[in-house]
């Protein structure tokens, strides 16, 4: 048994990005879905509704609503709310130009699920030049602390 | 990914930086999709370098965040700031902003007016048509079956690629900003005929026959079948322009639906069978009296106060139809003084409403015809309102979680009545 769980997947944009994990099985809308200037989603019956993803790893399905998408996560980088990188399975016009605006590593088409394998608060390491990530159950880390901190 | 000639001598700066910057935000884009290659479009919907505030002073370090310098660092998301020169490909500006002569009834300030007017002289002196509309469909560009386009405005879109049979992505600000510039769009997607085809079936159990209800069935569909492509079967009723805006709409909100199939109606459906193609359905949903109910009442939770402040009726943009229809159950009616009415529609579509009396008749009794934007855009509500009332599912959808305020929905002669009475007195008929 390792420690940690390694998912290989496509990576759409490139960079290297750790952080907690903030999971949900919900699409999340742009425009109109998010505050861009908090980093919370506000959409009204979001299970995340009032959830801030800044600095956050986002594992999610993927965008869904307004084409103002690219423009509300595009405007979240500006403001420093964007997450530091993004885990997803549904591809969608609308989540390729919000990554590539985003400018933060995204990686899709994973051999195993995503939002099954990650929970909220596991520590996620996103590599966007190989398209592999890295996932240390939030257990293991609590059991291993010294470990964290080598990592962080 | 495969260029074509022209391809690579705008990517390698032979027409200027701005399109060499639009090819390399194209390229990364395409590269993301997984797209082989460009198709060619000449059809091209978006908001071009349009700026709040927030943008305009955080770019105020380059050329004081003017119209070439949010156009360069955010739609083209370059590192710098380059000369933006005409657009090549037929673009038009969608929706944004204020109403040019009410701004200051929509609460906005002098400032943001004359930005707004400053921008819009840079969109027009760029060679994009100032539609101002999300309804572009509706104010004089009206692709044709098969055609390539790139459009923003998710309403527009399903309208564009289910109604129309023109093919377009749900493209998004920084998107369409390059293709003006290039003519150029990732063939992934709706380009292509393989994506073309219905992945989910809906039968439909009850009749669906007014706007509301089209508005509910169109909620229902997005939020069963999520980005997916429904197709619908058991539609009794032909549905007119205004029901498909209607529906389209709250299936773009609830869900991500670009596409969509009416099995004997839409023009990539004239049976089942087409409308799949090689695919056979992942699941098959119903829509019966009790969906139906739910529905509504799921649009209907997040009012529980029936003393109605105000009425936006407009979403997606009215047609000139629905004007008509709203100025005659004003007709001879005040408005309670409690209560406000905006009516949102395209400058070309309101010419046609103030030639014909309609503008003044809603004027006379109270409420006012507004264009360019909506509330939920604007973020723009009368001051104090606490409760509204609405005729879209897709602005139930945004504009209470926008602005914090109670909203009911339900037929337009429901809302006119909230506006005249000050009292809600929907039910779901």
């Amino acid at each position: 048994m390792s420690d940690t769980i390694v998912l290989h997947g496509r990576a759409i944009v490139g960079g290297i990005a750790e952080g907690e994990a903030l999971v949900t099985k919900e699409t999340i809308s742009g425009w109109g879905g998010i505050n861009s200037m908090t980093g919370t989603v506000i959409e009204m019956r979001h299970e995340l509704r009032g959830v801030s993803f800044k600095d956050k790893i986002l594992v999610f399905p993927g965008a869904k609503g307004s084409s103002g998408w690219s423009a509300a996560f595009h405007t979240a980088r500006l403001a420093k709310t964007a997450p530091k990188a993004m885990v997803f399975t549904t591809m969608t016009t609308k989540i390729a130009l919000g990554a590539v605006v985003m400018r933060i590593p995204s990686i899709t088409e994973l051999d195993g699920d995503p939002l099954a394998l990650i929970e909220t608060g596991d520590w996620v390491k996103v590599d966007g030049d190989r398209g592999i990530v890295e996932v240390t159950k939030r257990a293991k880390r609590a059991a291993a602390p010294e470990k964290i901190a080598a990592t962080a | 990914m495969n260029l074509t000639d022209d391809e690579k001598a705008m990517l390698d700066g032979h027409d200027g930086a701005a399109k060499r910057k639009a090819m390399e935000l194209l390229v990364r884009y395409s590269e993301a999709l997984g797209a082989e290659r460009f198709v060619d479009t000449n059809n091209v919907a978006g908001v071009p370098g349009s700026s709040t505030l927030f943008l305009k002073n955080y770019y105020k370090d380059h050329n004081g965040g003017n119209y070439e310098a949010i156009f360069s660092l955010f739609d083209l998301d370059s590192d710098e700031v380059v000369p933006v020169p005409k657009v090549s490909a037929y673009s038009c500006h969608l929706q944004g902003g204020m109403d040019p002569n009410e701004w200051a009834t929509m609460g906005q300030t002098k400032e943001a007016f004359e930005h707004f007017q400053e921008d819009e002289a840079q969109v027009a002196d760029h060679g994009i048509q100032i539609m101002k509309t999300c309804t572009p469909y509706l104010a004089g560009n009206v692709p044709v079956k098969g055609e390539h386009c790139a459009w923003m405005e998710s309403s527009a879109v399903v309208f564009c690629n289910s109604v129309i049979g023109g093919r377009t992505n749900t493209e998004g600000r920084e998107s369409t900003s390059a293709a003006m510039l290039t003519g150029k769009i990732p063939d992934w997607g709706f380009h292509r005929d393989e994506f073309r085809h219905g992945t989910h079936a809906i039968e439909v159990e009850v009749p669906i026959e007014t706007v509301q209800d089209w508005g509910m069935l169109g909620y229902f569909v997005g939020g069963a079948v999520e980005e997916n492509i429904p197709v619908i079967s058991g539609v009794t009723y032909q549905p007119n322009l205004v029901r498909h805006k209607h529906f389209g709409a709250a299936a773009a909100s609830s869900g991500g639906v670009e596409l969509y199939h009416m099995v004997g109606i839409t023009p990539e459906a004239p049976s089942r069978e087409i409308a799949f193609g090689p695919r056979n359905p992942v699941e098959t949903i119903k829509y019966g009296a009790a969906e139906r109910r739910k529905i509504y009442d799921n649009l209907n939770s997040i009012g529980t106060s029936t003393d109605v402040d105000f009425v936006m009726l407009g979403c997606p943009h009215y047609s000139i139809e629905q004007i008509w229809e709203a100025a005659r159950l004003l007709d001879g009616k005040k408005l309670s003084p409690n209560t406000k009415l905006w009516i949102f529609t395209s400058r070309s579509v309101k010419s046609m409403a103030d030639t014909n009396g309609y503008t003044k008749a809603i004027r006379d009794a109270g409420g006012l015809l507004l264009t360019d934007t909506c509330s939920a855009i604007s973020q723009a509500i009368p001051k104090g309102t606490k409760v509204v009332a609405l005729d879209s599912a897709k602005q139930t959808h945004y504009l209470p979680a926008f602005m914090g305020i109670e909203a009911w929905f339900g037929t337009t002669k429901e809302c006119v009545d909230a506006a005249v009475t000050g009292h809600w007195r929907g039910e779901l008929r």
